[in-house]
This record gives C-alpha cells, structure tokens and sequence, in this order.
C-alpha cells in the first residue's frame, strides 16, 4: 500500500483556475440537486395521474396506466438515459431535434426528463397502492355524497392517499437523487462526476471519492429527518403514525 | 423520422451483442446474485443478532452503501480492489484485477445490502413458535436457522428476491462506465462504430424489455405457487 494521502487537495485549484477542487464538489451537488428535484416535480405530477388512472373503474384506461409504468420499469435506466439523449431528437421533426441538441444545458435537460418519466412509473405504483389500501367505503360515501368522480379524487382519496404513501414517496426521492448520478454518462457534471473529475486531474481517487460519498449520506440523513418531520405533521388521525 | 431505420445493422450485429454482451451481462447477474443472496442473508444474520457490535456494524454497512448510488460505487471499487488485492497478498504495487472481478466484487458487495434487508424481512415473517421449537428440541443456533429458519425465509422471499434480482440484472448496465462490453456497451461500440444509434439504443430497449416482462411474469408465477396458505 503506497498510497499518497493528500486531504488538502479539495482547497487546491482546479484545471479550471477558476475554483478549487472544493466548489468542484459543491457545484456537482448543486446539479445532482436540482436534477433530482426539477425530475421529482415531473414524477410527482405523472405519478399521481398515472397512479390514479389505474384505479379508475374504466378497464382500458386501467391497462394503459399498467402499460406505462410496465415501460418505464422494465427498461434500464441507463438505456433510457440513451434513448432520451441520442434517440429521441432523431424521432422529432426535423427543426425539433435539432434545436434539442443545441440547447446550452441539453443534458440536464435530458436528465431531469429522463429521471422524471423514470421514477413516475414508480410513484404511480405507490400512488394506486396508497389508494387501493383505502377503505372502499371512502369511495362509495364520496360518490353517495353527490361527489362525481374527479371530485371524489380530489377532495377524497387523492389527499388521503399521499398522506398514507409518504414513507415509500421518500424513498423514492432518495432514488431520484441517487438515480441522476446516472446522468453522468450523458455529460451532466453532477456530484459523481465531480468526484470522478477530481480523481483524473489530481489522481487523488479516495479522498476526492469519500468526499462525494459522504455528501450523499448527509444529504440522505437530511431528506429523511424533513420527511420525518413532514409525515408526523400529515400523519392521519386515529393511524399508528399519529402521535 | 422511422425512415431510415437501418435494420440490417442489427442483423449484422445480434450475434455478436448476444455471444459477447449478453453472455457477460447474464454471468455478472447470476454470479452476482448467489453471492449477494449469500453475503446478504449472513448480514440479515449480523444485523439481528444479540450482539451490539455486530448487529451495529452490519447496520451501518447495510445504511451506508443504500444511502450511495451504484455509479459511484463502481468507480469506488474500480480504483480500491487493486489496492485491498494488494494488501490481501502483501504485494507493493497494487495489483491489476480484471474489470469482470472488479465488477464482481461490487455487485456482490452492493447487492448484499439490498438482499440483507428482503431475507430479514423474510426471517422476521417465521414465526416465533418456530424457533422456540427448535430449541426445545435441543438445535443450537446455527441448526435452527440452517435447518428450520433459512429455508422458510427463502421460500417465503422466493418472488422478491427474483424482483431484486432482474432490478440487478438492469443495474449490471451501468458497468457501462467502465467500458466493460456487457449487453449496452457492446450495442454501444456498435452504434458507434457505424453511426447507427437509433437502431442500437432502440434494440437494446426492446430487447431489456422482453426479457424484464418475462421475469417479472415469471416471480408472479413463482408468488402463485409458493404462497403458502396458512
């Protein structure tokens, strides 16, 4: 083991001259982050539609919510990191495509679209199993309420649902981050990027890697206390989680 | 747009992505997974057990490498094998580990977090009549759960641990990163070679996505037949 330790490297000067090795990693962790979080709204939003189209009582629009997560879960998701960078703008029109690939920020585009369709899939699942585990009756007295059927998703599973599937929605979003790394092999400069960007110009591998490994953990150890926070302020009435 | 779908890059070159790719894809997957489900269940094992530092240590492994993502583990191993192989073999220089090892070993350690928690899941679900039998009936520790525990964990955790498993068989794409020619990276020189992207990507799309369904298809079935009605 002959090693060469160099924790000072971080507040060395990158090849840029511009900053050191330090805002090297800061600035992956600012792009992991609004990767992940740009991507989250995307999945949060299609989730939910996807999620509750496939509890409707209408069967085809229940197989076509099954088909789309059935798609997005059954393809890798470095394949459809590709298939958003390279495949898709060959299938648009012309001008479409090309003014794509032109985009200044083209892969964080292509990431967080990616990242966003990706991880719908999975918090569709999640949605219908939040409200699947709804008593029926909730349902039913909705709609004998006088509630038509948007209405009884709106005011009465919908919101009872979320607040039923935080604990997997978390780690979902715990996913979404740790998934844009992913993003690396389309040219997104996020934190393992960085790290791995550290580790070429300075060959200083372990401290530039257990730098970046231990952003994520924090990073982890926060969104999980937030979301702690959050499901005892939204935990329901009368459930287990309810203080 | 589909009009200059070129399929005869894919005729030419199917062979070669199966017999290369595939097979280096499906080895990693299947090696992977016995010594993940191994190295997992003796985790599941650690992370239960009534001695603290134990119970602590594999708890901490376990949290550590789910906190992580996969890509940066890859690298992290790529670049430290070489120096445990060295240590391990009092060598000086570190030693040269083949990419396929230094896969190996990632994928075994990294899905072994993942499997720890499907087998205590699974080994919390045996109930408590079960081992309190086992000890009235004079087994030690190591019987019980080799002869009584274990296999009811496995059979009842068969369908969840095949999930885990095709969600390893899509993360082994990600080896991609070392240019390893695994199933992507092969289709991946291909297209790059003849600057067919569309037809490669859109090929190995298809192909991942037939042979998911068919796995998944498969653990539903094996949940069929396993759930035990009790």
């Amino acid at each position: 083991m002959n090693y060469q330790w160099n924790w000072n490297i971080f507040w060395e000067m990158s090849p840029d001259g511009v900053q050191t090795y330090w805002d090297t990693l800061l600035s992956g962790l600012a792009w992991t982050m609004a990767t992940s979080l740009a991507g989250w709204v995307i999945a949060l939003a299609l989730g939910f539609a996807v999620g509750a189209m496939r509890t409707l009582p209408n069967r085809w629009l229940r197989m076509l919510g099954t088909g789309y997560v059935e798609l997005f879960r059954n393809v890798p998701l470095l394949v459809q990191m590709f298939l958003w960078f390279f495949v898709m703008p060959e299938l648009l029109p012309q001008t479409a495509g090309d003014w794509l690939k032109s985009l200044p920020n083209a892969p964080f585009v292509t990431a967080v679209l990616c990242l966003g369709f990706f991880t719908s899939a999975r918090v569709a699942v999640q949605v219908t199993a939040g409200i699947e585990a709804l008593a029926g009756g909730q349902r039913l007295a909705a709609l004998a309420l006088g509630l038509d059927l948007p209405q009884t998703y709106r005011f009465v599973l919908l919101p009872l649902a979320v607040r039923m599937i935080l604990p997997p929605l978390t780690s979902e979003f715990l996913n979404i981050i740790k998934n844009s790394s992913v993003a690396l092999t389309i040219g997104l400069m996020e934190l393992t990027a960085s790290a791995r960007a550290i580790q070429e110009f300075s060959f200083q591998v372990f401290e530039a890697f257990t730098a970046a490994t231990l952003i994520y953990v924090v990073v982890n150890l926060v969104v999980i206390a937030a979301m702690r926070w959050l499901e005892h302020r939204l935990a329901l009435p009368g459930t287990l989680g309810s203080r | 747009m589909f009009a200059q779908f070129d399929t005869s890059v894919i005729a030419n070159s199917w062979v070669y992505l199966f017999q290369v790719g595939m097979a280096f894809t499906l080895e990693l997957t299947v090696l992977s997974m016995i010594g993940g489900v191994a190295l997992g269940t003796l985790l599941a094992l650690a992370r239960m057990s009534s001695f603290p530092p134990l119970a602590l240590a594999a708890a901490a492994y376990v949290n550590l490498i789910r906190a992580v993502p996969l890509v940066l583990v890859i690298f992290w191993f790529y670049f430290l094998v070489p120096y445990i192989a060295a240590w391990v073999i009092g060598a000086h220089e570190p030693v040269k580990v083949g990419t396929f090892w230094s896969a190996l070993i990632t994928f075994t350690l990294f899905q072994a977090a993942y499997y720890c928690e499907i087998m205590r899941g699974g080994i919390q679900g045996i109930p408590r009549g079960q081992v309190l039998a086992a000890q009235a009936l004079g087994l030690r520790y190591w019987q019980t759960m080799r002869r009584i525990v274990l296999p009811q964990a496995f059979r009842n955790m068969l369908p969840v641990l095949l999930t885990q498993t095709i969600v390893l068989f899509q993360d082994v794409s990600l080896v991609y990163v070392l240019s390893v020619p695994d199933f992507v990276g092969a289709a991946s020189k291909v297209a790059q070679r003849d600057g067919r992207l569309v037809e490669m990507y859109t090929f190995v799309a298809v192909v991942y996505f037939v042979l998911c369904c068919l796995l998944s298809w498969l653990a539903r079935q094996l949940h069929k037949r396993v759930a035990i009605v009790r």
